[in-house]
């Protein structure tokens, strides 16, 4: 089977010039994800993990290494050189990103900013509404919840719109950031459930996970990033 | 995607100008004015593209030449040099090679604008409705009724009291200003609008609901935007791509989010620190 996503050596430092410190981030990390299983990423704090997901879906800019991306169209596509058009046109239909915090319009409704991504893909409001609705009941989001913004939310109760709102659109691979950090056991529980089934419906995962049980229970492949290294001091003088 | 905009080297000097001016002025030289004669160098070598539908965020500090770029697309002001490609569906405009005719008719019926100043948008001598019918007669619509019935559904759909459309918007709260000058920029439904710090200057909570807009605007009609602002938390939740400017050059492009989550540059970094 060819995997859906291949990063191969991949390495991301952050050069900060007011500060001259080179920070490291991940370092020489190679994975594969295929659809219809979910890869782990583990390590101890401040390894890389969350950089990873940032380079794949280029919020970071990967500093080396490659990550191949095999789209819809069979195409083979190095995300770290894809331009911007490309990669705005792959996060509207292929890849989701399941950020550690929810970003959403203040004015709009829980159930609004679910279907949000059916609706930017050309569902109907109404039917868009109907799924919503489905997942924000199958992860125990009270319904008293569904018409208010969420801005006001509890953290596990924001965590639980953005997961949905990543589970919606069914990309062909989702990154998931700590979806359950801020959960407590019986609702993690609940989370598994809709995560199994994307993945049985052939969804492509990568996933960074507080709870190791969750790893336990829902990952094919396991990746253990190194410990952090330490900044170093940057000598340079700089034209900007 | 289609392309609906291509512009290329774009420049900008106010002033005489000298064979000195670009080479003494831009973020390395911490500057914008020439030393040897003086001009300013609003804009310089400003390239971009824009897909149709999509939103293009420029950012950066008063003066550093973000209004100069859509007032020169818009016809406001004449570029000093530089081309500018308007694709719209079979044709194609040369935005600065255009008689005053053709600019005008594009002005009219093809591009929007909202200022952020609604004196420079609207007409306070009428209406709300009346301002809207202006720009509908423009176009090809002369119906009495029907202009009356488009201006309202308009101002509905932009959250303006239709009790009020007979109201001179001179009367109105500055976020009910930039509504109707919304209203007024879509009355054609152009496939192109500017727009111009429209959200400066009021409440958060006003500014949330024309942000809101915006996108509820941007998602039903396709319309690409051009929106220009000093406000990051504007430009982080409108537009999909950044350019950040400084003294008139384009310094930093990409991803809205990698460029206020992985700025590679000094300036943008300052830039973005300090907005946290
Ligand atoms: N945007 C950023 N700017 C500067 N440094 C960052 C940024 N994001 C992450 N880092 C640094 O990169 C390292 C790895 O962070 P991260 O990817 O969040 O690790 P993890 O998710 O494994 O905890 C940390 O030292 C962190 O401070
Ligand atoms: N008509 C003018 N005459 C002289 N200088 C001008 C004129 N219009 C703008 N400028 C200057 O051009 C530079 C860029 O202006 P502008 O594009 O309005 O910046 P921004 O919109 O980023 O605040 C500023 O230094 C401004 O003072
Ligand atoms: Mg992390
Ligand atoms: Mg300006
Ligand atoms: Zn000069």
């Amino acid at each position: 089977m060819e995997p859906i996503l291949r990063v191969d050596g991949l390495s991301k430092h952050f050069q900060l010039h007011e500060q001259q410190k080179l920070i490291p981030s991940c370092i020489n990390v190679s994975l594969e994800v295929y659809s219809g299983q979910l890869t782990a990423l583990i390590g101890p704090t401040g390894a890389g993990k969350s950089s990873v997901l940032k380079c794949v879906y280029r919020t970071y800019l990967p500093s080396s290494g490659r990550i191949l991306f095999f789209d819809a169209k069979g195409r083979e596509i190095d995300l770290a050189l894809a331009s911007e058009h490309q990669m705005l046109e792959l996060r509207s239909r292929e890849i989701g990103f399941v950020t550690q915090f929810l970003h959403c319009l203040p004015r709009k409704s829980a159930l609004d900013v679910v279907s949000e991504p059916l609706v930017a893909r050309g569902a109907g409001r109404e039917s868009a509404r109907e799924k919503a609705a489905e997942l924000l009941a199958m992860l125990n989001v009270p319904e008293r919840l569904w018409g208010v913004p969420p801005a006001t939310f509890s953290g596990g109760e924001k965590q639980r719109i953005n997961l949905a709102r990543g589970l919606i659109a069914r990309p062909r691979l989702l990154l998931l950031d700590e979806p359950t950090a801020s959960l407590d056991p019986a609702t993690t529980d609940r989370v598994v459930e809709p995560i199994e089934t994307i993945k049985a419906e052939g969804v492509a995962m990568l996933a960074i996970f507080h709870h190791p049980e969750l790893v336990r229970r829902l990952a094919d492949r396991v990746v253990e990033l190194a410990p952090p290294v330490v900044a170093t001091e940057l000598l340079e003088t700089c034209a900007h | 995607m289609n392309k609906i905009l291509e512009v290329r080297n774009l420049s900008k000097i106010h002033g005489r100008g000298c064979p000195q001016c670009f080479d003494t002025t831009g973020p390395a030289q911490d500057t914008n004015i020439c030393p040897h004669c003086g001009s300013v160098v609003a804009a310089h070598d400003v390239s971009f593209d824009l897909y149709a539908g999509e939103i293009l965020g420029i950012m950066g500090e008063s003066g550093s030449g973000k209004s100069t770029v859509v007032k020169t697309l818009f016809f406001d002001e004449t570029p000093t040099a530089g081309e500018a490609v308007f694709f719209d569906g079979d044709a194609q405009y040369e935005l600065f090679s255009l008689n005053a005719a053709q600019s005008r008719w594009l002005r009219n019926h093809r591009f929007g604008m909202v200022y952020q100043n609604p004196h420079l948008g609207l007409n306070f001598n009428v209406s709300a409705g009346g301002n809207i019918a202006e720009r509908l007669l423009m176009s090809d619509i002369a119906h009495y009724g029907e202009i009356r019935s488009r201006a309202k559904a308009l101002l509905a759909r932009t959250e303006v009291l239709p009790e009020r459309m007979d109201e001179s918007p001179k009367r109105f709260s500055g976020g009910m200003q930039q509504r109707v000058q919304i209203a007024k920029a879509l009355a054609t439904r152009p496939p192109l609008l500017f727009l111009d710090e429209v959200t400066t200057g009021l409440d958060l909570s006003v500014q949330a609901r024309i942000l809101d807009l915006i996108l509820e605007i941007q998602q039903e009609l396709s319309t690409a935007m051009i929106v220009v602002t000093h406000d990051l938390g504007v430009i982080r939740l409108l537009a999909g791509r950044t350019l950040v400017m400084r003294y008139g050059r384009v310094i930093e492009a990409g991803l809205t989010d990698q460029i206020l989550e992985d700025p590679q540059y000094a300036y943008t970094q300052r830039l973005v620190a300090s907005a946290l």
